[in-house]
Formats: C-alpha cells, structure tokens, sequence
C-alpha cells in the first residue's frame, strides 16, 4: 500500500516537474511549484518525518508561493522566448543529475537498521533523551538542546535574510521623500 | 482586493483561528510535531493573509515594520541570551540543564525560550520580506 503511495506520489513529482518546464506562463509555473511542494510534503508524511512535512507544507506550498506570486506582480507575466535551444544547461542538468544518481547507488538502503546513520549518535538521543532532555518529542529535543548551536545557526541565517531583503528593497527614506517632492 | 466581500467575509474568522494554531504549534513542539521555525511561518502566514485581504495599510497598522524590524533581532538575542545565561550560571553554551535546579525543568525552560526566540525572528522575517516585496512600485 505505502509503495503504491509512494509510487503515484513520485510520479506526481516527475508531472509537475515537466509541466514546470513546458509552461511559459509564469503564474502557471508558481502555482505549480506549490503543488510540488505540497507533493514532497505528503512523501515526507509517508516516511514518517511529520516536522519536516509540517515546515514543507508551510513554507514551499505556502509563503514561498506568496513571495513569488508578489515578485511576479512587479514582472511580466510570460517567460520570454529564447531563439535558440540551450544545449549548454540541458547537458550541465543531465550530467549533474546522472552524477546525483550515481551517487546514490552506494547509498544504504532506505530503513536499513545496518546504515551508518543508525550507529553513530541515534542510538544515544533515543535511550537517553526521555531522561535527559525529557521532551516526547524527540526531533524537538535534538533540535532545540543536542543540536541547539545548528539551531542558533539556522536562526541566524533566517535574520541575515530578513536584513539583505530590506536592504535591497526598501528605498531610502530621504529619496523617497524627494521623489514624493518632485 | 477591497470588494471581494465573500473572502472578507471568511477571513475575519479565519485569521484569529490560524493565530490560535500558530500559537499551539509553538507552544506544544515538545509534544507533537511542530516548533519555533513552524510556528513562526503559520504566524507570518496569517499577517500576510490579513494584508492580501484587507490591503497592505492595514496590515502596516497592525504590525509597523519598524516594530517588526526590532522582533528579528530581539528573536535571534533570546535565542543567544539563552545560551549566555546558561554560560553565566555555571554550564556550556546552549547547556539549558544549569537553567533551573533540575536538568529536566531546565530543559525544558530552555527549549521554550529558544523556541520562542525562533518563531519571533522567523514570523517577523517572513512578514517584512512579504511587506518589502508588496510595497514595490511597479515600474
């Protein structure tokens, strides 16, 4: 039943990535991103990573989609034509893309209880955690106190974004006034 | 989108709903899926939906840019203020177990404040980068 899930889901994705491609309509383009995203957030639901899922659904189909739909308003509606085809990305794409394929052939397989990731630091945030953070939920509490310098990274980086945007976008009081003034 | 009477009709229900939701996100991540980082998308999602419905002005007067430039920052300083205090008190960096006179206690109250530090900074981020982008002249 979950291979089936995965498999309508997957093939879901590869739709929505080709009908990305194809359509010249920006809007159409954004909307189907949001779809994308809330495709990969019902696959992240299926592997049972349901914080993962949560910030997907919200951030990829929700604000992201906003955020596009409001630069696409200060733009023009329709890609533009290009004359001639672009073979130079299409082979960095394959090349890049068969490259990622390959990689994942060595790759433990999916759930296996052999897998490195099993073994080095999981085992002692699942015995102890209960005890020494005792939080129930365990992604928040390798999150927030195990992992709390990543966090505090992650915070930052979210704050330096914040004050780039407004740097480039916000116009200067004084000009804006002289402009008012003209 | 001042005429379109039937979203604003839905809309006044529906925002203090999803500020009701963001705010249990927040506050329940140690127990069900959810934290900070979603927390604060849900909250800048209802703002941003309150600011497409009823127009960026409004939206403006309920949450002044200047107010929320000073709520990135201070979001991000709960969060190192909180690995600071747990420096003054005795322990290492971001250790929350010296926070209260039991680890588990101090934990927690750690992990709230870091949690709080980041929904304050994501949901202001994502308001103002809404805003800077809503308020552009187009050309």
């Amino acid at each position: 039943m979950i291979a089936l899930l995965d498999i309508l889901l997957l093939s879901f994705l590869v739709v929505v990535v080709v009908a990305v491609t194809r359509t010249r309509d920006l809007f159409a383009a954004i909307v189907l991103t949001g779809i994308y995203s809330l495709l990969s957030a019902s696959i992240f639901v299926v592997l049972d990573a349901v914080d993962v899922a949560f910030t997907e659904a919200a951030v990829g189909a929700g604000i992201s989609t906003v955020i596009f739909l409001g630069a696409l308003a200060l733009t023009s509606r329709s890609e533009k034509v290009s004359s001639h085809p672009s073979w130079g990305a299409l082979f960095t794409t394959l090349t890049t893309g068969a490259i990622l394929v390959y990689g994942t052939l060595d790759m433990p397989h999916y759930g296996d209880p052999a897998a490195p990731i099993h073994h080095h630091v999981a085992p002692r945030y699942i015995q102890d955690s209960p005890t020494e953070v005792g939080v129930p939920n365990m992604v928040t509490s390798v999150l927030a106190s195990y992992r709390g310098y990543d966090t505090l990274g992650e915070t930052a980086v979210i704050f330096t974004a914040g004050i780039s945007v407004l740097l480039l976008l916000r116009r200067p009081r004084q000009s804006a006034a002289k402009e008012e003034q003209q | 989108m001042k005429e379109r009477i039937v979203l604003r009709v839905f809309a006044k229900p529906l925002i203090p709903l999803i500020l009701l939701f963001a705010l249990y996100v927040q506050f329940h991540g140690d127990y069900g899926p959810g934290g900070g980082f979603q927390a604060g998308v849900i909250f800048g999602a209802a703002l941003i939906f309150y600011a497409l419905v009823f127009g960026l002005e409004k939206a403006q007067k309920v949450a002044p840019p200047t107010f929320l430039q000073s709520l990135t920052a201070l979001g991000l300083l709960l969060y190192a203020g909180t690995g600071i205090a747990s420096l003054v008190l005795g322990g290492n960096f971001l250790d929350y177990s010296v926070l209260a006179d039991d680890a588990v206690h101090g934990q927690h109250l750690g992990i709230l404040l870091i949690e709080l530090g980041v929904g304050t900074t994501v949901a202001s981020v994502i308001v103002l980068i809404f805003f800077s982008f809503a308020g552009q002249k187009q050309t």
